[in-house]
């Protein structure tokens, strides 16, 4: 039997072959996946914000933000038995989910969140092998370990693999 | 966001303001539909961000929402919500002699610009509440609307919070058509930025302890 291992926002989790993983309403947010093809072993990260020096807590939350959800995921991968060399990236997610006449930063969010996801994987040397990202649409994204395939669901645009 | 500062006044405070608020935006909801709309006592809710989409049926529920920030003395944001074919009914119900399509991707300006009118005069009707009870100096924004995802776009008024917490404090207005009680329409979400709590607080006579 095979099985559906969720993330929730803000968080990460790995999967390994029967089961894939997913995550649900992606807005603004980017759910990130790597995957090493050769051992079947992948984690997902669903990442609200950029960067965690905008984080105001004492204790961070690594899944919240790009630059630690990225580096925590790679980690955990690699400590499961993962090669570093050959991981590879998928990324889905930042949308606008709103148009405003006045676009403040914040408004901005989704856009800034793919620049810092990709910034973050060349710094770590990760390829991103395909991408579906902008747009004004909710995704809910689900991975195949098994084949490396993602699917992504959008109410107003249909069902798309990559 | 301390939420161990939150005591139980505090939760009653912000009830009456979901209370007020949203009664008058009922009101004009009734008004403007010529029938009798009845709404929920308000919940007061520090949840999870998962939690948060569990309100409206999942983060994966298609809903119909108009969205606005506040600003001014204590910004925050409001969301209202509701299921596309509770929209679909409301909209036909003001542009009558029309047949109002959500969700296929042809839906016409004239029925997303009423969706957001409706969103504008009772979001409007809200906030005006909120200020005059609180003294607060509080503006909406120009509202924008979306026809997606529940989670998708909830998650848009939770950044403000997600850099201080994990939680939000969510005050959630469920109404309902009262010739169908059993059956909620639709929800009002405010949800205050983090700062803005001990704002509302101190202008109501219960300062959080220092």
């Amino acid at each position: 039997m095979s099985e559906i291992i969720k993330v929730g926002i803000a968080d990460i989790n790995l999967v390994s072959p029967p089961n894939t993983i997913r995550t649900t309403g992606l807005g603004s947010c980017v759910g990130v996946i790597l995957f090493d093809q050769v051992k079947k072993i992948a984690g997902m990260a669903h990442i609200m914000l950029p960067d965690s020096s905008l984080s105001k807590t004492p204790t961070l939350n690594e899944g919240k933000y790009a630059d630690t959800a990225i580096r925590s995921l790679y980690d955990m991968l690699i400590k499961r038995g993962a090669n570093g060399k050959t991981l590879k990236a998928k990324i889905a997610g930042g949308a606008q989910m709103f148009k405003f006449t006045s676009g403040s930063e914040m408004m901005r969010i989704g856009p800034r969140n793919v620049e810092r996801v990709k910034e973050e994987l060349s710094a770590l040397k990760i390829p991103l092998l395909a991408s579906d990202v902008g747009g004004s649409s909710g995704r809910t994204i689900e991975f195949n370990p098994e084949n490396t395939l993602l699917t992504i669901k959008t109410v107003n645009a249909g069902t798309k693999v990559i | 966001m301390d939420f161990l500062r939150i005591q139980p006044i505090h939760l009653d405070v912000l009830r009456e303001i979901g209370n007020i608020g949203a009664g008058h935006a009922a009101t004009a909801l009734s008004t403007m539909l010529n029938k009798a709309v009845d709404m929920k006592v308000p919940s007061v809710n520090v949840t999870s961000f998962e939690e948060i989409s569990e309100m409206v049926g999942g983060a994966e529920n298609v809903v119909a929402s108009v969205f606005l920030r506040i600003v001014g003395d204590a910004p925050g944001c409001m969301f209202f919500m509701l299921p596309v074919d509770q929209a679909e009914r409301l909209l036909e119900d003001l542009l009558v002699g029309q047949t109002v399509q959500l969700t296929n991707g042809d839906e016409s300006d004239i029925s997303l610009s009423a969706l957001q009118e409706v969103g504008n005069i009772l979001s409007g009707s809200y906030l005006t509440s909120f200020s005059d009870f609180t003294g607060l100096n509080l503006q909406p924004s120009v509202p924008a609307t979306s026809i997606d995802m529940a989670g998708a776009i909830l998650s848009f008024g939770l950044f403000e919070v997600s850099t201080v917490s994990d939680y939000a404090i969510v005050i959630d207005t469920a109404f309902t058509d009262i010739e169908r009680q059993d059956e909620v329409k639709g929800h009002f979400f405010l949800l205050p930025d983090p700062l803005s709590f001990s704002k509302i607080f101190h202008a109501l006579g219960v300062p959080l302890d220092e």
